[in-house]
């Protein structure tokens, strides 16, 4: 019987390339396309040098931590709609208690604006798993209340986050090839390695996976949820105070973009909008490809609002090409 | 075991689990009346009922899963009232359900570590279970059914409970690998620790258990012993007062028929399907008898469109016929009913629309459905196949034999000549599954005609009037019903020739 000599095969352990292939692949592939992506640029643009280097490392900061904090929340089978307005809060938050400070008093501040946005994310994961109302509907709907509140909090676009503050991510303090912005970024691994290898960790991508076998296998749904949208908030308070960093301005309508674009940085980056399948490192890289491609309009001398149409485009296009790899290992 | 009075609650003190008076709603539908359960320490005990008896509740009560309205459960002599699935793992009572429930995205290992389970003693029952050298970084997406169901059975063992639950686990699996499974079942009662069964076929159960609890309409209607020729007794308790009427209907087979051909396969190839040629006659019910993946679905698939044909021709009233979509099996008149009741139903959708569906075809092509009109031919059938229409606003809701049944009234409704059963019993109880087939004889004695598929060879007989035996992908045998015994069946469908049987049997 077929099915039986299934059972029966022995699998030899150790390292097997094909199935190395199928998990991470996409990944590989990934960071192929941004390395191709970085070499038609330097071919396009052969003065490319640190400066450039610098330029799309502070571009593609927020935006990597907002597809970082969509990441986790889509892990664990659920949407985070109001990431990009959680960002706009920490931006204004940081800015109305940064202003005229120093650098001390602004890392303190960075810390609180931290705490304060995690619990507005794991407020939204509380009201999703206490009124079991679908998580897009109550994340859209929160998302105009943290936009609001953030318009409360800075009516308009304010220059003033403190010059210090703003060079932890600005400058190069190892070498200008190694900008800051690129070393803020460890902060992902930091929280995500740790999260990833322990039960919480596992039991997020649980849900995520197969809610029922998650339940029956003793994960607590209503926790686990909750704590994959805190962290979200985390992260997303990471990318607040990014933007702080980047630009040195609190802009309080700055979060629609970032939601969305998080969004197509996570299906780039081969997460699954299913749930359960996918890391940190996809959608990192897939921030820094959608920040590279209008820039390398500009070099070209096109209108960098073509930038989004070829967003689309690609993510058409990688999602298919994906699918396609899929259905071929299947035949 | 010491005799045991049928049906008498014993005062039991070796009980290491007893179960009294537990009751269930959801809303306003009553799920356990008066389930009562008590089973002892080194005990295989069997878990019996139709469906919709409240089997399912009862699981998930003692797992932790749901909680009781009423009703107290004792452990090993102390009451207990489990919140979770993981606080009555710890008190050592676990479920292995009939679909595994590893995640399909985590690693074996991860899997382990999420439910705290012991490595090393996971992979002692791995190899107990023949799966000794597996690889744990594999992740469950990758395996096939069968493997899953023992990884998880593995991994409920590992934990050593006291009380292991398998509900259903051998519906998915072939029967090399449910000996294994009964061989540890053994095991864990020899060493003093019970084990609770639950399954549809009857045999497994007189084969295993030491005694049988039977649940009718959420109460527990008594406590048997299969081994002592229990087995009647359990249909008849589980049926309740219906069950001689049943038994009735269940007639001797019925003799081949010679209407008119329905359909003809000449020389049919797709993937293990190897040149089978056939004919179906109208106002006959068609057996398909066959072992797991012996080329089945892929006839099932060709005849209803879901699948083309690599070679060969499917010859429907004179003509060959290409199908290239369902579409065109159904305008031909070949209609399928698939084992998975909810990949033909729309599971959101009401009773009445998920009959009238192939209805709008034909009922209106442009503009607005006349629902009057679909309305009157959509309650003829549910009346007539008796359809259970307490919760029809969404069919997820229904049973699975109710499902079904929706499944056939739809083509009752939307009109046929052909019916594809593919396993249409699958899951059901005994009842609803006598119900079903006395169903499709009487579609046959209308005129229509049947290819009729299922993976419980006794049942063959219960239906049919001729059956044909699939055999890796090729047609081995063709036999009238009234020959095609159990017995027979299997012979056939390992492939050995039917002749010998019949010698010795003479």
């Amino acid at each position: 019987m077929a099915s039986t000599a299934v059972a029966e095969a022995p699998r030899p352990a150790g390292f097997r390339f094909g199935r190395a292939a199928r998990r991470y692949g996409w990944t590989v592939a990934v960071y192929a396309l941004l390395a191709l992506l970085m070499v038609i640029t330097i071919a396009i643009k052969p003065d490319y040098g640190s400066f450039e280097w610098n330029t799309l490392t502070l571009a593609a900061l927020p935006l990597a931590f907002a597809a970082v904090a969509q990441t986790i929340v889509v892990l664990s089978g659920g949407i985070d709609l109001s990431v990009g307005p959680l960002m706009a809060l920490a931006n204004v938050l940081a800015l109305r208690a940064m202003l005229g400070h120093d650098l001390n008093y602004s890392l303190v501040v960075a810390l609180i604006v931290l705490l304060e946005v995690t619990l507005a994310g794991a407020l939204n994961g509380a009201i999703i798993v206490v009124t079991r109302v679908p998580d897009i509907v109550i994340t859209l709907a929160t998302s105009f209340i943290w936009a609001g509140l953030a318009l409360l909090v800075l009516a308009k676009p304010t220059p003033g986050i403190p010059l210090d503050f703003q060079n932890l991510a600005q400058g190069s303090t190892f070498s200008p090839w190694v900008p800051n912005a690129l070393l803020v970024l460890l902060v992902i691994p930091l929280v995500w390695i740790p999260l990833r290898r322990s039960r919480a960790g596992l039991a997020i991508y649980a849900v995520g996976s197969d809610r029922n076998a998650a339940f029956r296998s003793g994960v607590n749904l209503g926790w686990s949820r909750l704590l994959a949208y805190a962290v979200c908030g985390f992260f997303a308070a990471c990318g607040g105070l990014a933007l702080s960093m980047t630009t040195g301005v609190g802009t309080p309508l700055a979060g629609t973009y970032y939601t969305l674009s998080g969004v197509s940085a996570i299906v780039l980056g081969g997460v699954s909008l299913a749930g359960g399948r996918g890391g940190m490192l996809g959608p990192v890289a897939a921030a820094y490809i959608l920040s590279l491609i209008p820039a390398v309009l500009i070099y070209l001398g096109i209108d960098p609002n073509y930038g989004q149409m070829i967003q689309g485009v690609l993510i058409v296009i990688v999602v298919m090409i994906g699918g396609l790899g899929v259905v071929l290992r299947r035949a | 075991m010491s005799a045991v009075p049928n049906d008498t609650p014993l005062a039991d003190s070796a009980a290491l689990l007893e179960a009294s008076g537990l009751v269930k709603h959801f809303g306003p539908v009553v799920a356990l009346r008066s389930a009562d359960l008590r089973v002892r320490g080194g005990e295989i005990h069997a878990l019996m009922g139709a469906n919709g008896a409240g089997k399912s509740t009862l699981v998930k009560i003692l797992t932790g899963a749901l909680t009781a309205d009423a009703g107290t459960i004792t452990l090993g002599g102390r009451t207990r009232s489990f919140r979770s699935t993981s606080e009555a793992r710890r008190a050592g009572l676990i479920c292995v359900y009939q679909d595994p429930s590893l995640l399909p995205d985590l690693t074996v290992l991860q899997n382990l570590k999420l439910t705290a389970t012991p490595i090393t003693a996971f992979r002692r029952y791995l190899i107990e279970l023949g799966l000794g050298g597996f690889d744990l970084q594999t992740m469950p997406r990758e395996l096939a059914r069968p493997t899953l169901s023992l990884l998880d059975l593995a991994r409920a063992l590992a934990i050593e409970p006291r009380l292991l639950l398998l509900d259903e686990i051998t519906a998915s699996l072939p029967a090399d690998l449910t000996v294994r499974v009964f061989n540890v079942a053994r095991q864990l009662r020899a060493q003093g620790r019970s084990v609770i069964f639950i399954s549809h076929r009857l045999a497994e159960v007189s084969a295993l258990c030491d005694r049988a609890t039977v649940l009718r309409d959420g109460k527990t209607v008594g406590v048997v012993e299969p081994a002592q020729g229990g087995e009647e007794r359990i249909v008849k308790l589980m049926l309740g007062p219906v069950a001689d009427e049943v038994a009735a209907e269940a007639a001797s087979p019925s003799a081949p028929a010679t209407g008119a051909v329905a359909v003809e396969v000449r020389d049919l190839k797709a993937g293990i399907l190897t040149d089978v040629t056939f004919t179906l006659r109208f106002g006959e019910v068609l057996g398909v008898a066959a072992l797991e993946g012996q080329g089945q679905q892929e006839l099932f698939d060709c005849l209803a469109g879901v699948r083309r044909s690599e070679s060969g021709q499917i010859v429907v009233g004179g003509k060959t016929r290409t199908f290239r979509h369902p579409a065109d099996a159904i305008r031909t008149g070949l209609v399928l009913i698939p084992a998975d009741r909810l990949q033909a139903l729309l599971r959101q959708r009401s009773v009445r629309e998920n009959i009238a569906l192939p209805l709008v075809n034909r009922i209106s092509r442009w503009g607005p459905i006349n629902t009057r009109r679909e309305k009157r031919r959509v309650e003829k059938a549910v009346k007539r196949l008796q359809i259970d229409t307490r919760v029809q606003s969404e069919v997820r809701r229904l049973s699975g034999g109710n499902q079904q049944k929706v499944g056939i009234a739809r083509w009752l409704v939307g009109g046929f000549q052909t019916l594809l059963c593919f396993d249409p019993t699958r899951g059901i109880d005994i009842g609803t599954k006598r119900q079903i087939y006395g169903l499709i004889k009487e579609l046959a004695a209308g005129g229509s005609a049947v290819l009729l598929f299922t993976s419980e060879l006794p049942e063959i007989q219960l239906a049919c009037n001729r059956v044909i035996v699939l055999f890796g992908g090729r047609l081995v045998d063709e036999m009238p019903a009234a020959e095609a015994d159990e017995k027979a069946l299997l012979r056939a469908a390992h492939g050995l020739p039917a002749e010998a049987d019949a010698e010795q049997e003479a």
